[in-house]
């Protein structure tokens, strides 16, 4: 029987090492961003934001003009585009390509796109070996797990984890050394690079005035998968479009400070195409698969379309207090966090998903971070609403709803409130329901005396 | 109906309207290139690399160059780049240097076992310490990327401020090239516990030696 | 009440409209819009004819200044009604700080004290010096900043009991940073924000105190 919800969150609290291991490493990822978004570091921080949320919104409402465009330049370049209803066409797509190519292995650079269509599994399932290549991802695959945060994929895993993995699943001596971890894995990735037919990645932006793709990374793996087999696959949403290449002026100076705190990550690539006549390596053959996987639903409330703007930088998981204790892996879908919780109810439907809105606090410190000025407390009320309003239809909830009508039918009548809290607060309260929750976590608020009206009143005659 | 267009259909039908007929005019890109001297370029250039914990050194001309580059090399296996600039300032004829190669095949056998990659640079930007590399015939995309130590011999007059600069000089890097890519720093990982490692998969040194 | 004491002491007259119930946003937050209306609706009603409402919480303070026009349709009589009383609506400090001119009440109190802002105050209304200017002119006050101030004390309203070992776990991360400062008091414009801290204070039986702004202003 799966976990429910309240259960991983549930075992993610009481996992005290774990808890450190989260709070650390957000902890450094938050530090490190406040140093380089500085008034001293970027002075015209809040403009850039205010750009990138514009040009953001501009393209999110010419999705399709911008689309054609985007394909109409790759075809130029020589490239192909892939459109994909649905994840599970993405993998046909690639299936078909290596089909074609008589294609055996597959090495890849993260991409959360791929993670939401389970690409490896359906690939493995069809013979092909596909290899993740980021460190933190080829890690996670041997485990066969999932990503614990949009860009430290194995931030809850220890450097003893690692050891006994590696010795398990690679046969090599237990060591829990990381440098001598990273050796090893580099020595057995290099080889795939230089082997595999075909390299799969993700893209950061998708340039439509270009024909091109970008990708951001540290490790080099995303270059190596992307310059050394014969064929490259980039898989990418639809919304990953950006107008021209002039606009990564703008998002490149906020995706890695507000990722990671780096001015820039180690290697920015753009690719256009496969290689030129002339230039000496580089792909034969270059395809970007778009999909759609539900983004299209998406664009029809314009209250909630700005979840697409979205650039997985993963700040706001960083400063969510409620991510900070529950983790990435118990959000029920690939993508975790404030994003995660209002991209997971509109791709899966909110009666899929009805917690996931409730699971915060509104302190809205998501909002304050995100560099496209997505306003995630907003869109979580509104999927709150939403939810509620089903629950309505469905008769669900209605303990809840018979609270909340109380509520309000009390508080238009001034004289019943007034008597009711009265009332209640010379009562006993029977510990069940919320009370019991309150007090799972904390003793009960201690009222004064004499309420704030008896006083008043008092005051007033005096 | 293929997927393409059913895709462009909903994305017409749920923004509340039909296929544009007029190109959108997106906000204008902002783009401020600020003004600085080629000498503070190159102090802030070195500085970045320093800080990135790459190494990074002036000289004044090609022939230091050389010098600087065999003292790193010391003759061993090293890919050298087609640039130019490299062969002019004699780079190339260094013992240990192979170049010239157009072939892809042969190009990835000894990229694969050099002990050094060594390219110049089409630009760098200043304030982030980054490398501007387009793919030509050239320059290949391996040589900086497959060996352990990466050589950047770079002249300063292709020294940039910094990403602003380079997108008003170059608005469109893919009509000349397949790959843009800028190198900042050596390859780096810290997927694990946090800790910082170096070299994962790209070259975990690198070198920046700028000329003039 | 202390709210009440410093505004008369600063000299303004003030009145409690009897008819006041809540500012709906437990329901608002919860997803419940048309019981939120009906009570926002009521509570405009009784605010109309306030030169200013002063309001002893950020939350509440956000909730009739911001989200009020929100609730109900343009060009609807509660909506103008809505628009009009937003500017008159104050949190407490900044009335003190932009109203009254005042950031010296005369004050007194002997202690080491740590601020909490309010994720409302700070985000919606960003209300961050103004306190902190207040308190620092209280005569045997000092005042120490937490290393987290600005993180959730985990209230959330229905939040603290839908999801109480989150909401626990985060009040407690607070009272570390607390402890941390060595202060014995922690100040917060926030009432919500206080009865969450306090009872997680409480149940961990620390000798840490939680007191309301307008507690610490009003004493002599």
């Amino acid at each position: 029987m799966p976990e429910t919800f309240d259960q991983k969150i549930a075992t993610t609290l009481a996992d005290s090492r774990l808890q450190t291991a989260i709070y650390t490493a957000t902890n450094r990822l938050i530090s490190h961003r406040k140093a380089v978004v500085s008034a001293d570091a970027l002075p015209d921080y809040q403009e850039l934001r205010t750009q990138a949320n514009a040009v953001k919104a501009h393209t999110i409402e010419n999705l399709d003009w911008y689309l054609e465009e985007f394909e109409r330049n790759v075809l130029d370049h020589g490239g192909h585009v892939h459109c994909c209803r649905s994840a599970a066409d993405v993998a046909d797509v690639v299936l078909e390509i290596a089909k074609r190519r008589g294609a055996r292995m597959i090495v890849k650079s993260k991409s959360m796109t791929t993670e939401e269509v389970d690409l490896n599994e359906r690939l493995e399932h069809h013979g092909l070996q596909s290899v993740e290549s980021d460190f933190g991802e080829y890690i996670i695959q041997l485990m066969h797990t999932r990503p614990y945060h949009i860009v430290a994929p194995a931030l809850h895993l220890t450097r003893y984890d690692v050891a006994d993995l590696f010795e398990r699943a690679l046969g090599v001596p237990n060591d829990p050394v990381i440098e001598n971890q990273c050796r090893t894995a580099r020595g057995v990735l290099r080889e795939k690079f230089l082997e595999a037919d075909i390299g799969i990645s993700g893209a950061n932006f998708l340039i439509a005035d270009s024909g091109a793709v970008t990708i951001v990374e540290n490790e080099g793996n995303a270059r190596l998968s992307t310059s050394a087999p014969k064929v490259h696959i980039a898989v990418a949403g639809i919304e990953k479009l950006i107008p021209r290449a002039q606009d990564l002026g703008t998002f490149l100076k906020l995706l890695g400070r507000s990722a990671t705190g780096q001015p820039l990550t180690v290697y920015t690539s753009f690719l256009a195409g496969p290689k030129r006549s002339g230039e000496v390596d580089g792909p034969e053959e270059f395809h970007v698969v778009l999909l759609d996987g539900g983004r299209t639903k998406l664009l029809a409330d314009p209250e909630k379309r700005e979840s697409l703007y979205c650039i997985r930088c993963g700040a706001c998981l960083n400063h969510c207090p409620v991510y900070r204790k529950i983790g990435g892996h118990s959000f029920p879908w690939v993508y975790s966090g404030p994003i995660g919780a209002i991209l997971t109810p509109q791709f899966v439907g909110v009666e899929n998903a009805p917690q996931l809105p409730f699971a915060s606090s509104l302190c809205g410190a998501c909002a304050e971070v995100c560099p496209v000025k997505i306003d995630i407390p907003k869109i979580l009320l509104e999927l709150r609403a939403e939810v509620k309003t089903a629950e309505k239809q469905n008769g669900e909830n209605q303990l809840e709803r018979a609270a909340f009508s109380a509520f309000a039918y009390m508080a238009v009548r001034p004289k019943l409130w007034a008597r009711a809290l009265g009332f209640g607060r010379k009562l006993p309260i029977p510990p069940v329901g919320p009370v019991a929750a309150w007090l799972s976590e904390r003793e009960m608020p201690k009222l004064p005396a004499k309420s704030f009206r008896e006083l008043w009143k008092q005051r007033k005659s005096a | 109906m293929t997927a393409r267009e059913a895709i462009l259909r909903d994305i017409r039908h749920n923004l509340g309207r039909g296929a544009s007929l007029v190109a959108p005019v997106p906000p204008a890109a902002r783009l401020n290139v600020p003004k600085v001297s080629i000498s503070d370029r190159i102090e802030l250039m070195l500085d970045r690399v320093i800080a990135l914990a790459g190494r990074a050194v002036r000289v004044k001309s090609g022939a230091d160059a050389v010098e600087y580059v065999a003292g790193v090399t010391g003759g061993r296996r090293s890919i050298a780049s087609n640039s130019e600039f490299l062969r002019e300032a004699g780079i190339t004829a260094l013992p240990g240097v192979a170049s010239g190669v157009t072939d892809a095949e042969q190009l990835r056998g000894l990229c694969a076992t050099a002990d050094f990659g060594i390219t110049s640079a089409d630009y760098a930007l200043a304030d982030t310490g980054s490398l501007v590399m387009f793919a030509s015939p050239a320059d290949a995309r391996l040589i900086s990327l497959l060996p352990p130590v990466h050589i950047a011999v770079v002249p300063a007059n292709r020294l940039l401020s910094g990403l602003d600069e380079f997108y008003t000089l170059v608005p469109k890097p893919a009509d000349r090239t397949s790959s843009t890519v800028f190198i900042t720093g050596p390859s780096r990982t810290a997927d694990i516990e946090q800790l910082l490692i170096r070299g994962v998969h790209g070259p975990g040194e690198i070198h920046v030696v700028v000329v003039g | 009440m202390a709210m009440a004491t410093v505004l008369e002491r600063l000299g303004f007259a003030v009145d409690f409209p009897g008819a006041q119930t809540c500012c709906g946003q437990p329901a608002f937050n919860s997803g419940y819009l048309d019981e939120a209306r009906a009570v926002a609706g009521h509570t405009l009603k009784t605010l109309a004819d306030c030169e200013y409402v002063v309001v002893p919480s950020g939350s509440c303070s956000a909730m009739m200044s911001h989200h009020y026009e929100e609730l109900f349709e343009a060009g609807s009589p509660e909506n103008a009604l809505a628009a009009s009383l937003s500017p008159r609506i104050y949190e407490f400090s900044r009335f003190v700080t932009e109203v009254a001119g005042v950031e010296d009440v005369g004050a007194r109190f002997d202690g080491i004290a740590t601020y909490h802002d309010s994720c409302h105050a700070l985000r919606e209304l960003k209300i961050k010096d103004g306190p902190r200017r207040l308190l620092g002119n209280v005569r045997g006050l000092e005042l120490r900043e937490m290393d987290t101030c600005e993180e959730c004390c985990g209230f959330g309203g229905t939040f603290s009991v839908k999801f109480a070992g989150v909401s626990g776990g985060m009040a407690r991360s607070k009272i570390e940073s607390i402890l941390r400062t060595g202060a014995s008091t922690v100040v917060s414009i926030d009432s919500s924000c206080l009865m969450q801290l306090q009872g997680a204070i409480s149940r961990a039986g620390l000798p840490i105190r939680t007191m309301h702004l307008a507690e610490v202003l009003a004493s002599r």
